[in-house]
């Protein structure tokens, strides 16, 4: 029985409609004679209140409001790569077909086009037990993707008594049917799964691989794990979008979802016109082949804010399933965490701090706690994860805020940008001192064997040296450099040197923008070594000045972005010249 | 209700603040325009917030003053706000509300467009690329301005934000091509000598007849405010999308909007969020900035430069945080300079133009541009540093490399920072100087540029 009503009250993205005593709690619904997409958040009596996902300017009420019976659902099946899609999975490009530059109401579409033919291979045949998730095909979506045709997760299985063979077909051909106590019911490529509930998976798995993004401080300093959760919070204009661009570009993860959530519709356009381009640095297809976008722009409806985290997440889970680490990237959560505080402030809900509603932060725990490396279900047995990446946009930079201080009870990795970094040019702008990461010493491991067993040493020991240099800081500010001695000198010689050629990395050149992890650590072992050299050399008698005066220190510090990611021996050319220079220095002492 | 000629009046239950909250309604819209007749006759507009049970709270954008319960009723016009579109607009003075302020009669409508403007679509954005010569070193140099952009102005009380502003508008080109370009002016909440600063540095550049203006001065009704923003941007649309033009939209100050927003939030009794502001801040200062950029397959594009004067000098003020949220960048005036005298005072370290980097370069300015422009920025930076530095331990304190660098940041700001009003300086120029500032330092200081610029710009001493 679906629900029919009538709209009584209109205020911005809220409506309230009577009649409605057989609509469910998130049910979609449909809003006037424009027929907007609504959901309903709250039911009282026989009045739904519903928030409209589209702009409901020139609304009355009187007009109808019908039910469709199903929860706010995305679609999963091939041909989700590589689209734009806005908040609740409509993808922009057809939009435009329908209504021109800008983006118009009302409008109904498929998410993906449902004729397109696929290449379907069968790896299951009839007689075979399925459960849900139970791979019974594939077809290749893009030249990056191998889609997983699965038996869906609400799917009670049973018996394949038909399956297609090998061939092309569309979204809706019936591509097999299972059997269970009498039953029978049809399989096609896709199915449709409600965004607000987590999709199943068998267990977890520790977080112990790194996600690595190429990125120095993220990859070196602050690790993220696969299945892993980070936050990047930071004022405007100190690259927080910037940052997430190059995750998504240069993360090691089969499929990266963007979603853009309240931000620049430019910043959209900017991915939309670079990731065909870019290519990525393993296989050498066109990023945009993994890349799937959710643009719900801030000028857009707020109430499709709202809901396109959701739409993104779930959409993660789906590649998750196949066996895939997938990294999603949402910029920014408070802008979403705006959008339930207008919500909230429309139903009259009694306010937590700053007017956000009380369960902002269970919501946010909701969201982060659907990352994960999972075993997921069905067969074949196959792992996959979700790794989440949250930005945050304090308002006045102001990390005491609500939105960062919840999200930091429900993350493991911060990245803290910093305006004062930002403002001197040094980016990545992320503060060294307030950032940490919870997954250090469980993908120390995976470093350990693959790169150097030496690498948390000697990462300890970088990071020692920043450490002694912001404790000197206080004293050189009152006291000038001049009232340290050599020793400490020297630490503020290489803690600068730290910065600029490990720390600092410019995302816009060709050679820096992705580093490989090799080249960081050997990066890192060129600069402790330096540090150490010079110590000693101090000791066997060489002047500061002799140690400043080395022509290597250049060579090091532009080495981020003279030397290739395939010539790495040139790294160690610099050390070699590196001791010798210390040898003359220290020889030259010895002599005079 | 009463009915007079066939139309429906409806009567008044309450008033407060700039709201009127109207009673036995039916068949009102969301968003709808509204008459309000006083009982003199006067006509006032205003717009549905909320329509529901009978009611609808009305905005009135003239203000409430003078209303009484009795004698006001209120008409509910069947559509929303639009405005009339030709290209007799251009070099037309309006009302904060788009009516003619010039006494010459009301341009004749080729269309009429919703005030408040559709989003656009994302993936139908043409990413701005056009680098916009403004003639204004700091500016051309190190925060670029790109045709499509949202680039404001963070001023202070007192400051030069006009005169900047004005300056830009005069000078703005894009080098090599003769394409329509236009200004659309919006004053909002701005003192008479102000708006009269622009119009009369318009006119005399001769590029008043290219322009829009649409006043709504200090002594204007405040809510009115809500809606001059918005009909400049229809205008700007306009001229760009139907008409093919380049525009440049200059709305001073946005302080006042979101003022005005305040003040209708807190009559509506909203839950605020910071400072009083309404928690929607964000959201509606979004539905004005974002309707900046370029279209694909079409010709003009909408260049946005918001003034707003920061409360108290301070960045962190909910308006100037939320529109740098949603801006690309951001021009930041800074205090101390405009003190010393320096003009254009702007804070480079505070400012950014995001889109920089896709403007400039190889084909539209020169390779060495973006490199160039950081090694500034990591000097000027530096020497901030050291100038802080110096007033602690003195100037005798200080290594030789130091002293380089505190007279780099001197020879920075009187020379290549400060220019004249009326001072345009080709891009070519502007690059000359920031090499001439560079060259102050020794060359191994030069760690953001390579080798083979320093090669060819550096200047020896």
């Amino acid at each position: 029985m679906v629900a029919k009503g009538r709209i009584v009250w209109v205020s911005g993205p809220a409506v309230k409609a009577d009649g409605m005593s057989d609509a469910k709690m998130y049910e979609t619904v449909s809003v006037g004679e424009a027929k907007l997409i609504g959901e309903v958040i709250r039911l009282t009596g026989d009045v739904a209140f519903i928030q409209v996902y589209e702009s409901t300017s020139g609304l009355k009420p009187g007009e109808p409001v019908v039910g469709t019976g199903n929860p706010l659902s995305v679609l999963l099946g091939p041909g989700i790569m590589g689209q734009i899609y806005d908040g609740i999975q409509r993808p922009l490009k057809e939009l435009s077909k329908k209504s021109g530059s800008f983006i118009g109401r009302g409008i109904t579409t498929t998410p993906v086009d449902m004729t397109k033919k696929y290449h379907f291979v069968p790896t299951a045949k009839v007689g075979d037990d399925v459960q849900p998730g139970n791979v019974i095909g594939t077809v290749k979506e893009t030249e990056l993707i191998d889609h997983s045709i699965m038996v869906p997760p609400d799917h009670s299985g049973g018996k394949i008594t038909k399956i297609v063979s090998e061939g092309d077909y569309d979204l809706e051909t019936e591509i097999a049917t299972t059997e269970k106590d009498g039953n029978s019911t049809i399989l096609k490529m896709y199915h449709k799964w409600p965004v607000r509930k987590p999709r199943p998976y068998q267990k977890r798995h520790d977080p112990t691989i790194p996600l690595l993004t190429g990125q120095r401080i993220l990859d070196t300093f602050f690790p993220l794990a696969k299945g892993g959760t980070g936050s990047i919070p930071g004022a405007f204009g100190t690259g927080k979008t910037v940052t997430l661009h190059q995750i998504a570009k240069w993360a090691d993860s089969q499929v990266v979802v963007y979603i853009g959530c309240g931000e620049r519709g430019n910043e959209m356009t900017e991915v939309l016109v670079e990731f065909p381009e870019l290519k990525d640095p393993r296989s050498g297809r066109p990023l945009m082949e993994r890349t799937v976008l959710v643009a719900n722009t801030s000028n857009m409806p707020v109430a499709a804010r709202e809901a396109s985290i959701y739409t993104g997440v779930t959409i993660a889970e789906y590649y998750r399933d196949m066996g895939m680490d997938v990294v999603l990237v949402a910029d920014s959560t408070s802008r979403w965490a705006e959008a339930l505080r207008e919500m909230s402030g429309r139903l009259e809900e009694m306010p937590a701090e700053e007017g956000y509603p009380s369960y902002l932060a269970s919501r946010l725990a909701e969201f982060y706690e659907r990352a994960g490396r999972v075993q997921v279900i069905g067969s074949p047995d196959r792992d996959g994860s979700v790794s989440l990446v949250g930005a945050v946009s304090p308002s006045g930079g102001d990390f005491t805020e609500p939105v960062t201080t919840h999200t930091m009870r429900f993350i493991k990795t911060f990245w803290a940008l910093d305006a004062k970094l930002a403002y001197s040019r040094h980016y990545p702008a992320i503060n060294w001192m307030n950032s940490y990461s919870g997954y250090l010493s469980d993908v120390a491991k995976w470093w350990s064997k693959n790169i150097s067993e030496d690498w948390l040493n000697l990462r300890g020991e970088a990071y020692g040296i920043l450490q002694r240099e912001d404790t000197l800081k206080e004293i050189v500010r009152l006291l000038g450099p001049e009232a340290l001695p050599d020793e400490e000198k020297i630490i503020l010689e290489v803690a600068r040197m730290i910065k600029i050629g490990l720390l600092q990395q410019n995302s816009f050149d060709e050679v820096d923008t992705y580093c490989s992890p090799k080249k960081q650590f050997k990066l890192m072992k060129l600069l402790v070594d330096f540090y150490k050299g010079a110590q000693q050399a101090l000791k066997d008698g060489a002047s500061l000045a002799d140690i400043r005066a080395m022509s290597v220190i250049g060579t090091l510090l532009k080495a981020r972005m003279e030397v290739k990611d395939e010539e790495l021996d040139k790294l160690d050319q610099i050390d070699q010249i590196m001791s010798e220079q210390f040898k003359s220095i220290t020889g030259v002492k010895v002599t005079t | 209700m009463t009915t007079q000629g066939g139309v429906q009046y409806s009567k008044i239950a309450e008033i407060k603040g700039p709201l009127v909250i109207v009673d036995d309604v039916e068949n009102a819209a969301f968003d709808e325009l509204v008459e309000v007749l006083t009982s003199t006759g006067e006509k006032r507009l205003g717009k549905v917030l909320e329509v529901g049970n009978g009611k609808a709270v009305v905005q009135v954008f003239e203000g409430t003053t003078g209303l009484s319960i009795s004698g006001t009723s209120a008409k509910f016009v069947g559509k929303v706000m639009e405005m009339p579109l030709s290209e007799e607009i251009l070099g037309r003075v309006f009302d904060g509300m788009g009516r003619p302020k010039d006494g010459l009669p009301d341009p004749i409508a080729d269309k009429f467009s919703d005030i408040n403007g559709e989003p656009m679509n994302p993936e139908q954005r043409d990413y701005p690329r056009d680098f916009i010569q403004t003639g204004v070193s700091v500016i051309d140099g190190m925060l670029t301005l790109v045709r499509g952009q949202k680039l404001p102005i963070f001023s202070g009380s007192g400051m030069s934000h006009n005169i900047l502003a004005a300056q830009i508008a005069r000078q703005a080109t894009v080098v090599g091509t003769k394409e329509d370009f236009a200004v659309v002016f919006a004053a909002i909440g701005v003192q008479y000598s102000e708006s009269e600063y622009f119009r009369r540095s318009l006119e005399e550049s001769g590029a008043l007849k290219r322009s829009v203006l649409f006043l709504n001065l200090a002594n204007d009704p405040a809510i009115e405010r809500i809606i001059t923003p918005r009909v400049a941007l229809t205008a700007a649309e306009y001229l760009a999308y139907d008409l093919g033009m380049h525009v440049l939209v200059i709305l001073t100050d946005m302080t006042n909007y979101a003022e005005a927003l305040r003040e209708i939030s807190a009559a509506r009794e909203e839950v605020p969020g910071r400072k009083g502001y309404p928690g929607y801040l964000y959201t509606d200062l979004s539905t004005i900035y974002e309707r900046a950029g370029r279209l694909k397959g079409r010709k003009g594009s909408v260049t946005q430069m918001p003034i707003l004067s920061m409360p108290n000098d301070d960045i962190t003020h909910p308006i100037p945080d939320l529109t740098g949220y949603i801006t690309e960048g951001q021009i930041v005036l800074g205090r101390d300079l405009f003190r010393q005298g320096i003009y254009p005072p702007v804070n480079i370290l505070m400012s950014l133009s995001r889109i920089m980097k896709d403007g400039i370069g190889e084909g539209s300015t020169r390779a060495d541009h973006q490199e160039i422009s950081n090694q500034n920025y990591d000097a000027y930076s530096r020497s901030q540093e050291v100038r802080a530095l110096a007033g602690i331990v003195g100037k005798a304190g200080l290594t030789g490399v130091d002293l380089k660098y505190l007279e780099y940041g001197d020879d920075f700001e009187k020379d290549f920072l400060s220019q004249d009003i009326d001072e345009n300086r080709k891009i070519e120029e502007t690059l000359e100087l920031q090499w001439k500032s560079v060259s102050m330092l020794p060359k191994n200081e030069l760690t953001k540029v390579k080798d083979k610029y320093i090669e060819q710009y550096y200047k020896e001493n």
